[in-house]
């Protein structure tokens, strides 16, 4: 590992100045990634500059009924937050399907956000990677890519982000907030990312000295009714082979709304607005929810090693929607507690 | 400001609080907590199995917290309340009721794994008494008809989840120590040994 100098700044415009300033900075968060890229030697930055001690670790009702996520928060204490289970359990049910009891107590909001891809090449520094060397190749096309992208990869890259948490933040709809050398700004989550396209080293919109401080979930009241369902390999602590995030709104049989994002299968949070448009007033049955999501897989472009991930997207859509558009029926004969429609 | 980056190996400072003992060191920032432990301070307790977060075997308790101690870099924890498998057991020798029940149910082979598992399991009680969710009770307060009324069924209501500990079945601490692995394979019990010190701590506070 290269040497490093460490800092502990004062507070966040501090933190921002320094990394903005200084080539070979960057923020350390709860360093599940970057601890593990730098003994790697993907990652040798010259200085780390510690934000965990920043007041950045508040999970607070937001103005407008929502809920705001300081970037600090651990990913344990988030899936504890009892407005986190209750209106959105998609959230906590992603979080609590990320990682290990350990790692979730270390790992932070922003940090989860933008941990790096897990691609075998790009962790080997030994390989070729697009990502981690542009212009070195990328020899996953035609090596290991059974987990790779099928949506949204291009020639050069089709490494697929790790997150479970992001993909929960993408169907929901969360906002950014970023403090960088400029104005404080706030962008969609889906702003956050970027396409591999030629530049697969470019993963997001931020800029060097940009510090993720929150991220905000919107009022959005059928997320009561929603659920994250994540297919792996092993029956814990694996990263996904595919995942889905879901949150449906049915009346009279009919979706009157829903939001559906995609995991393990694209370079970013994979927000399947596609699928949303498809279902839109339509009846919420099976039929409706497998159309819907092969309207969104229309675009897929596997690779001989992944193209089990298209049937298995396709059905793992199909049967989160349909117990979510089940369970808002009363349940029969059953001694769970009611929960009527919220 | 310009570049930091130096060919010297960056030093701190560091104030570790292991065990209730507080030890000043002059570390390599690349040190890791791991390596603190054992090659400065001499706990060789806990292990160095991966060194990449991914098996466990480092687990050390900080601030009351289980963590990969592989994973932290030492001048990141000063002044943290770093508790090893050194510091479990009472001064008088008496072990903690985890290793005592790992005793008793024979929860190892050869042992290398054992500290992380111990500590990891300890963080796992106190997530439990804190009434922390895991994937499975989650799964099944997501879906209490399809799974029976396990122990996480009384959580199954929003308004009340979150109230009261989490009560740990051999399913909940399978998932909730899958940080830990074992290459032995003496999971079995493991887990038998951890709900028997579960059900030690419960009686303990219900008297």
């Amino acid at each position: 590992m290269q040497p490093f100098q460490y800092q502990q700044p004062a507070d966040a415009a501090g933190a921002v100045a320094t990394v903005a300033a200084t080539d070979g900075a960057v923020f350390l968060g709860g360093g599940t990634n970057l601890v593990d890229l730098m003994k790697l030697g993907v990652e040798a930055p010259g200085l780390l500059v510690d934000i965990t001690r920043l007041p950045m670790d508040r999970i607070e009702p937001a103005p407008d009924g929502g809920l705001r996520i300081g970037a600090g928060v651990r990913n344990s204490d988030l899936a504890a937050d009892p407005r986190v289970r209750g209106e959105y359990p998609v959230l906590a049910q992603a979080l609590l399907a990320g990682a290990s009891g350990q790692l979730r107590n270390m790992a932070t909001v922003g940090g989860n956000l933008l941990q790096r891809t897990r691609c075998l090449y790009f962790q080997d520094v030994t390989k070729p990677c697009n990502k981690r060397q542009p212009g070195s190749g990328c020899p996953a096309r035609t090596g290991e890519h059974r987990n790779l992208a099928i949506l949204g990869g291009s020639g050069s890259c089709i490494a697929t982000h790790p997150s479970d948490m992001a993909v929960a933040l993408a169907a929901l709809g969360a906002v950014v907030h970023v403090q960088g050398p400029g104005r404080p700004r706030a962008l969609d989550l889906a702003e956050l990312y970027r396409l591999p396209g030629d530049e697969p080293d470019r993963e997001t919109t931020l800029s060097r000295g940009d510090l993720i401080t929150a991220v905000e979930l919107p009022p959005l009241r059928f997320a009561r009714r929603s659920a994250y369902r994540k297919v792996r390999d092993r029956a814990s602590y694996a990263f996904a082979v595919a995942s889905v995030a879901a949150a449906i709104d049915v009346e009279d049989g009919l979706v009157r709304d829903v939001r559906l994002a995609l995991g393990a299968v694209a370079p970013v949070p994979w927000r399947a607005r596609r699928a949303e448009q498809a279902m839109l007033g339509r009846p919420a049955t099976a039929e409706t929810f497998r159309s819907a999501a092969d309207a969104e897989l229309a675009a897929a472009a596997p690779l001989r090693g992944n193209v089990f991930k298209v049937p298995l997207v396709s059905n793992v859509v199909t049967a989160v929607l349909s117990q979510l558009a089940g369970s808002t029926q009363p349940p029969e004969a059953s001694a769970a507690p009611a929960r009527g429609p919220m | 400001m310009g570049l930091v980056r130096t060919t010297e190996p960056a030093t701190s400072v560091v104030r570790l609080q292991v065990n209730g003992e507080t030890h000043v060191l002059t570390l390599d920032n690349r040190t890791t907590l791991l390596d603190a432990l054992r090659e400065t301070i001499g706990l060789t307790g806990s292990k160095k199995g991966c060194d990449h977060g991914q098996c466990g075997a480092c687990t050390v308790l900080v601030d009351g917290r289980r963590a990969n101690s592989c994973l932290l870099f030492a001048v990141a924890v000063q002044d943290a309340d770093i508790t090893t498998v050194e510091g479990l057991a009472e001064p008088d020798g008496t072990l903690h009721p985890l290793q005592q029940a790992f005793v008793e149910r024979d929860a190892l082979q050869c042992g290398y794994c054992t500290p992380g598992q111990i500590c990891s399991a300890a963080g796992v009680l106190a997530e439990a008494a804190a009434g922390w969710p895991s994937a499975v009770s989650a799964a099944r307060d997501a879906d209490p008809a399809a799974k029976g009324a396990g122990p996480a069924a009384r959580e199954a209501d929003p308004a009340t989840q979150g109230i009261g500990p989490a009560i740990l079945d051999a399913a909940e601490v399978r998932e909730r120590m899958s940080g830990n692995l074992c290459r032995c394979g003496a999971y079995v019990n493991i887990v038998a040994a951890i709900l028997d010190a579960a059900a030690a701590t419960t009686d303990e506070e219900t008297g």
